[in-house]
């Protein structure tokens, strides 16, 4: 933790229901620079919410979110709930944020090369010769470059997923945001990814990652935070979380899951 | 089979593919337009659009083509003073535009249930990601959502483009000399219905098939990896 630095993300007292549901219920947490923090908890804890929240992807009803220090404008919305005051703004923050989704979502109109280059060129008004140079660079690096002139349908899953990661890093954001980034691939195919993302914590990267991939949590995290019903129910180091949980629910939910492991 | 007289047919029904195109081209261009219009209403959150928009489907989709040419070209002229009087009589009083008009307006209803669909088409997770990156706004519709948009919706509007260069046939009864006009013209003169009209069907026939090509082309174009030219890809896979 860096000394009077702003935290990368500040998320403080986050509430947020889904019509009767309430997912996340008053969440406070930071990401500091070089942080790689693992967020874990059962289905439906908040988890993947939370970090939807990060980028306003979904908008909170209550807490306030700020990137690197720069708190994010809400305002009412007309019939409950709130909603961005200011669009340019969130588009502005949300550059510093490189997301990962756990579906890909890699455009389907795009070569990967161009799913890599789209944002920078087109959102950071880089120029294109720039843009397709660091994104060649970025496709090697997650072992795609083979791969740069194929359509989204025309690579594996796996493949898929380090485009996306690629086409994250594109952006130089400042945290990484990954929801689940290896849950709907086939086993064989998680090594891989998982091998990419553990390059990006050890050089250094801000990182947020919501997994289920309990063992790759405890190995590249710095910081391990367990959400149950909408709540940090536990946090703090990964030898702390995984090997004395204070709490009875984490030491259930890691026993439960390293069994299935 | 008498050649002479099919090939001085031919000669005479090439006089009407201008026109046949020209009311082809202008409708499908034009029809787009407004296709893109409804389909932009249909999916408004303000609700007397969408019902404007739906409505207009509805009735130019569930009317035939010949009805609506009639009903604007020969039945606007029972208002004609009234028409006069706001200066739009030249237009009605005209076959060549009340049958443009007719066409764009059928075949923007089709088109709008096709770019609608391809609108809808497009996943809910691909605009998020753009979002996640930062965009928004027309730039988000420009780059993301209406290529992908374009990519679904491209085979079904090629074949509303065939069946609209079809569909032009229709005007020879407003006294327009396209192809078909000028094939009931000699036919009149000549009282041989089957050689002609077997040549007038040879001439849409061939302009369809390079439309057809063209559209191949335009899909393999927009969308390398779905499609006929994937499709060959594959099986070239799949016999080594």
């Amino acid at each position: 933790m860096k000394n009077g630095a702003d935290p990368a993300v500040e998320v403080k007292g986050l509430t947020k229901r889904f019509g009767p549901l309430e997912v996340l219920r008053g969440v406070t947490l930071s990401a500091y620079d070089g942080e790689v923090i693992a967020i874990l908890g059962s289905s439906g804890s908040g988890k993947s919410t939370l970090l939807r929240c990060i980028n306003m992807l979904e908008v909170p009803d209550g807490g306030t979110v700020a990137i690197a220090g720069e708190p994010i404008l809400l305002k009412e919305r007309r019939g409950g709930g709130h909603e961005p005051a200011d669009q340019a703004q969130i588009d502005r923050l949300r550059q510093k944020l490189g997301m990962v989704f756990q579906s890909f979502n890699l455009w389907s109109h795009l070569t990967v090369l161009e799913n890599v280059t789209e944002a920078p060129v087109h959102v950071q008004g880089r120029p294109k010769a720039e843009a397709t140079a660091e994104a060649l660079v970025l496709l090697e690096k997650v072992g795609l470059a083979d791969k740069r002139n194929h359509y989204p349908s025309q690579i594996s899953g796996g493949q898929a997923q380090r485009a996306a990661i690629a086409r994250a890093l594109a952006m130089r954001p400042q945290l990484m945001l990954f929801d689940e980034p290896t849950s709907s691939l086939d086993p064989e195919l998680v090594g891989d990814v998982l091998r990419v993302i553990r390059t990006l914590a050890e050089e250094g990267r801000t990182m947020m990652l919501v997994t289920h991939e309990m063992a790759f949590a405890r190995e590249v995290a710095n910081r391990v935070i367990f959400l149950h019903q909408g709540k940090v129910e536990e946090e703090g180091s990964p030898a702390e979380v995984f090997g004395n949980p204070r709490s009875e629910r984490c030491r259930q939910f890691i026993s439960s899951q390293l069994r299935h492991a | 089979m008498d050649f002479a007289f099919l090939y001085s047919s031919f000669l005479r029904l090439i006089a009407g593919i201008p026109l046949t195109l020209q009311l082809a081209f202008s409708s499908i261009g034009l029809g787009f337009c407004l296709a893109v219009l409804l389909a932009a209403m249909m999916r408004s959150r303000l609700l007397p659009l969408a019902w404007i928009a739906e409505g207009f489907v509805f009735v130019f989709r569930g009317t035939p083509l010949l009805v609506q040419i009639f009903l604007i070209y020969y039945g606007l002229g029972q208002f004609r003073p009234y028409l006069d009087e706001m200066g739009i009589w030249w237009f009605f009083r005209s076959p060549y535009y009340c049958a443009l008009l007719a066409l764009t307006l059928n075949t923007a209803a089709y088109g709008a249930e096709i770019v609608r669909g391809g609108l809808q088409s497009v996943p809910h997770g691909q605009i998020e990601a753009a979002r996640a990156f930062g965009m928004s706004g027309f730039t988000l519709y420009r780059r993301i959502v209406a290529p992908i948009a374009l990519r679904q919706a491209l085979p079904a509007y090629g074949n509303e483009i065939i069946l609209m260069i079809k569909a032009t046939s229709l005007v020879s009864t407003i006294t327009l000399m396209e192809v078909t006009g000028l094939a009931h013209k000699i036919i009149s003169e000549t009282f041989r219905a089957f050689e002609v009209f077997f040549v007038a069907g040879a001439i849409y026939l061939a302009i369809n098939f390079a439309m057809a090509r063209l559209i191949a082309l335009a899909e393999d174009r927009i969308a390398p990896d779905l499609g006929r030219a994937a499709a060959t890809i594959e099986m070239g896979k799949l016999s080594h």
